[in-house]
């Protein structure tokens, strides 16, 4: 936002503006610096912990820029505003979580681990410089940087058979789509002249050629589509979620996309702000297309990790809605959702990487047959998210869903919406068969010695996610707050009439 | 014919040369040579619109194409690491031989 120079803008560093960023950066460093000195075949646990401190404090400095004047940085490259921090804050705990998750993974795995923190901290910065850039330039880049760090740790199980085939397959798709999004990005340039988002918005308005810029469009939304998994750009997904170990899978199933979806946001409201006409249809159609492909796929799949593949589909397709119903409160409902949705998303992969083990070899469906019985915290834990990601009251899930189909009503996208509500009620049948075959089926001694017995800072994991998962269903106000005011920083046209109807329900 | 149009109409042919070379080959090497026409048909794009734009002292383009291009080659170095990964497994490189995941 190019707002005039006031004294308080200029008492600060622009560093301050991606100070998370450059803690994320210093501690990867940091990181392979602690694994050259460590005695080799000792515990990788100390990268752990500083991995993770790191994470704490790049967390702690998004929550500090809260509390600068939102403003641009670098040449109005980056720019950090409640938006961004929303994102940051999404992005940190994703990463939070995972490292906590990984910190027991590698037990007896000793080497490589080290690149393994390294290229999380990397990915996460590669991310969070996604959701706070306002130029194609840095939005490529930065999104280059997350895209190349999970194709490597796709296949992190180097001996496995799955998770090469996984890793490559993420990678050849995943380039692919960049090269589509180059592509749109260099046609945007063309129609406006600049590849700075304020600056296309203004060549927008002014009205730049309709058709370079409706193409521009497409082809950018077709490599943000590839990354984020919406149909019809989602055949990767099941493969690569099976194939790539499953707490990469949590984060790269969450927080890319929800760098992504920020990148799409702002080039979608901020950028093409006047010219929803162009993306509106074309965001219409992926969304149904996501929900049902992704329910009805989700419905046949014996392995468990591929069927969370195919339900990810779905739930983007869900946040897509959103992106239907407007500013500024589909792009709350949007934020929100991406919340939410990695709440209960990293905490099912996390229960999963739990219960398989590292070598991963019960993940199918009747691997998890009577899981209550010998697991009983961890098959509650995973009922929770299950419930979640289910959509029922009280959870994460229960209000994401909300906000993404009121914001859709109260847009004029009733359809939609009931669209959205007949794919949740096909959804539930894979989930609920997932639980009735966790408590219902009766116990099945273990094909092979379950060794599975949770750490201290697993239990943390689990449990910080737990309270996430029912904090957003129960006390959603806080986040949301955070979610609109992140909104509120688009110039994007206000849709005065959806505005706050869902909100003001909810404070009574 | 202007000049940029000309600019335009190769840059559109390279990419759908890669686009083709990336759905069609089987192999992962030629399928990566593929994607790379393509990422190199959008840097032609933006060298064009760049020299034929109005706004050609602002060094927008040029940037764009130079960064590009960095993280093309950093981006294929991961790329051919991944498919030396995968040779050692399956002693292949052929995509339609990766088919150890079904569902």
């Amino acid at each position: 936002m190019n707002e005039p120079m006031t004294p308080s803008m200029i008492a600060f560093s622009p560093a301050l503006r991606i100070l998370p960023e450059i803690l994320m950066t210093l501690t990867g460093v940091l990181v392979m610096l602690v694994e050259a000195v460590l005695k080799p075949r000792t515990s990788r646990k100390p990268l752990g912990i500083v991995a993770i401190l790191g994470t704490l404090a790049a967390i702690a400095a998004s929550v500090y820029q809260l509390f600068l004047p939102a403003g641009t940085a670098f040449f109005g490259t980056v720019q950090s505003d409640a938006f961004s921090v929303f994102f940051h804050l999404v992005i940190g705990c994703i990463v939070l979580v995972t490292l906590l998750i990984s910190l027991d993974y590698f037990e007896g795995h000793t080497s490589f681990v080290g690149e393994y923190y390294a290229l999380i901290l990397f990915g996460a910065t590669g991310m969070m410089l996604m959701t706070c850039s306002v130029e194609l330039l840095m939005v490529f880049i930065s999104l280059e940087i997350s895209s190349i760090s999970t194709y490597i740790l796709a296949g992190y199980r180097k001996r496995s058979a799955t998770s090469p085939e996984a890793s490559i397959k993420y990678f050849l798709l995943g380039s692919f789509a960049t090269a589509f999004f180059l592509y749109g990005i260099a046609l945007c340039f063309g129609a406006t002249g600049s590849t700075n988002l304020y600056e296309i918005a203004k060549g927008v308005a002014d009205g730049a050629s309709p058709l370079l810029l409706t193409v521009a469009f497409g082809m950018m939304l077709i490599g943000l589509g590839f990354k984020v998994s919406l149909a019809p750009f989602h055949v990767w997904t099941p493969d690569v979620y099976e194939g790539a170990p499953a707490p990469v899978v949590g984060l790269m199933s969450t927080a890319p996309k929800a760098a992504a979806f920020a990148v799409l946001l702002r080039i979608a409201y901020g950028a093409f702000g006047t010219a929803i006409h162009i993306w509106m249809p074309l965001v219409w159609i992926m969304a149904v297309l996501s929900m049902t492909i992704g329910n009805l796929g989700a419905l046949t799949q014996r392995n468990v990790k591929r069927m969370l593949a195919y339900s990810s589909i779905a739930h983007a397709g869900y946040l897509l809605v959103a992106f239907t119903a407007l500013a500024p409160m589909g792009i709350a409902a949007a934020s929100f959702y991406t919340a939410a949705y990695a709440a209960m998303n990293v905490g099912a992969f996390g229960i999963i990487s739990y219960l398989s083990g590292y070598n991963e070899a019960r993940t199918s469906l009747s691997d998890f047959a009577g899981i209550a019985r010998r697991h009983p915290v961890a098959a509650a834990a995973f009922a929770v998210f299950l419930i979640s990601l289910i959509g029922i009251p009280f959870t994460a899930g229960f209000f994401g869903k909300f906000y993404v189909f009121t914001a859709a009503i109260n847009s004029g996208n009733a359809w939609l919406a009931v669209l959205g509500l007949l794919n949740s009620g096909v959804a539930a049948f894979y989930y609920l068969r997932l639980l009735a075959q966790m408590y219902m089926v009766p116990v099945e001694p273990p094909r092979e010695a379950d060794t599975a017995h949770a750490r201290p800072a697993f239990i943390l994991a689990m449990a910080i996610l737990v309270l996430a998962v029912f904090a957003l269903g129960i006390f959603p106000g806080r986040i949301l707050d955070l979610a609109r005011a992140g909104a509120a920083t688009f110039s994007g046209p206000a849709n005065a009439a959806s505005q706050t109807v869902p909100v003001a329900l909810l404070r009574r | 014919m202007s000049s940029l149009t000309g600019y335009l109409l190769v840059s559109a042919l390279i990419f759908s040369i890669g686009l083709a070379g990336a759905l069609t080959r089987r192999s992962a090497i030629l399928v990566l040579i593929g994607i790379e026409l393509m990422l190199n048909a959008a840097n032609l794009n933006f060298i064009a619109f760049w020299r034929y734009g109005p706004n050609a002292q602002a060094l927008t383009g040029v940037m764009f194409a130079i960064f590009s291009i960095g993280i093309a080659a950093a981006e294929a170095a991961v790329g051919l690491g991944i498919v030396l990964a995968v040779y050692r497994h399956s002693k292949t490189t052929e995509l339609d031989r990766m088919n150890s995941m079904k569902g």
